[in-house]
């Protein structure tokens, strides 16, 4: 009888952790260098848009972004994602400070033109949200920098593996959160995770 | 108090409506095959995506054309086709493996929830329609 009443009171005070400003951790192997902490960040890189522009860091210089990967033809998880990827867009649409970042997998299909027709049919801005192609060594290696699996394997569905993971990075290029972009309840929380985002990096009030 | 009648009676109502809510959808078998093979293109609530993947939830599609559905499901789909006003032109896969029990439950799954109240396939008529799929 004991044992379940400290259950009950553990279980008791574990749902009512302060929900005060919280700090999302830097995600990722850290080194430390001569006594500094060094943190993985994600690297320099150029992409292509829907709009046929440049994208580089330099976008999301002042911002946090949403990172996924997916093909326009993926005949699995990939329509869930955007279905999630659009809650976000539409939660955040009037705010400079927040975009959104989808890189096609499919770089032999994905044309400029054909991001250009997808994006037009899910009804998205392009100031808000950039879907690119690029080189194709350059859009696999960045994946692992976003801790993001994209795995070219005729024998998946559609011909590549990839997770449907959202990840979420802040404007010093650090990975801070991720959800499975296929379930609606984990995009909730990680929601709440880009709210505490903006909070730590823009100062409380906006 | 906390181990009180009240206490357990409650959560014990709970579980018997959640039991019975169960229990009284029809197409459980349809619902399983709907979210393995459909619901990542048209959601799990039948809402479609964009101008990308049409809805069923609502879709007018469904009782304009139920002679076709069961052909649809099983051969996929490329076409030009109009739901509810928005024009669709991209690519569904068939799901080949399908038996005609397992259509008529998907598509009785379909017909009878989200709002939608369509008559039931029998399962001769999906039968006797997959005859002559084009
Ligand atoms: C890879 C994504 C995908 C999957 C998986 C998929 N569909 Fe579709 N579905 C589509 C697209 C895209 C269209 C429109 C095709 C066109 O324009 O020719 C469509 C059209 C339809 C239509 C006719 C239009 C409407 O909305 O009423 C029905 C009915 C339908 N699908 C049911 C299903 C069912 C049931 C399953 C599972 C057995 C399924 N689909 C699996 C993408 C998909």
């Amino acid at each position: 009888m004991r044992i379940l009443y400290f259950l009950f009171l553990a279980v008791l005070f574990a749902c009512n952790q302060p929900s005060g400003p919280r700090t999302l951790p830097i995600l990722g192997e850290r080194d430390v260098v001569n006594g500094d902490t060094i943190y993985p960040a994600v690297p320099d890189f150029s992409f292509v848009d829907q709009d046929g522009q440049v994208v580089t860091n330099a976008l999301f210089a002042d911002k946090i972004y949403v990172v996924d990967f997916f093909f326009i033809h993926c005949p699995t998880i990939c329509p869930k994602v955007k279905a999630n990827g659009l809650r976000i867009y539409e939660k955040y649409k009037n705010d400079d400070r927040i975009m959104l970042l989808s890189h096609s997998i499919d770089v032999k299909n994905d044309t400029v033109a054909a991001l250009k027709r997808h994006a037009d049919k899910l009804g998205i801005e392009s100031r808000r949200w950039r879907m690119v192609t690029g080189d194709h060594d350059a859009i696999y290696d960045i994946a692992d920098d976003y801790f993001s699996v994209a795995v070219e394997n005729p024998d998946a569905p559609g011909g590549f593996d990839h997770s449907g993971r959202l990840i979420l990075v802040d404007k010093n290029r650090h990975v801070r959160s991720f959800c499975d972009g296929t379930d609606a309840e984990d995009v909730d929380r990680f929601m709440l995770d880009i709210d505490a985002l903006l909070d730590e990096q823009f100062g409380r009030s906006k | 108090m906390l181990f009180s009648k009240k206490g357990i009676l409650l959560p014990l109502i709970a579980c018997l409506l959640a039991l019975v809510q169960c229990e009284s959808n029809p197409y459980r078998e349809g619902e399983r095959l709907y979210k393995m093979n459909c619901a990542n293109c048209h959601l799990d609530d039948g809402a479609g995506l964009g101008a990308l993947i049409p809805p069923l939830a609502g879709a007018d599609y469904l009782a304009a054309h139920r002679e076709r559905l069961p052909c649809i499901l099983k051969y996929g789909l490329k076409d030009t086709i109009v739901v509810n006003g928005t024009v669709y032109a991209e690519a569904m896969p068939g799901v080949q493996t399908l038996s005609a029990i397992q259509i008529a439950n998907i598509l009785n799954y379909i017909n009878t929830n989200w709002g939608n109240n369509l008559p039931p396939y029998r399962l001769d008529e999906v039968r006797a329609l997959l005859e002559d799929c084009e």
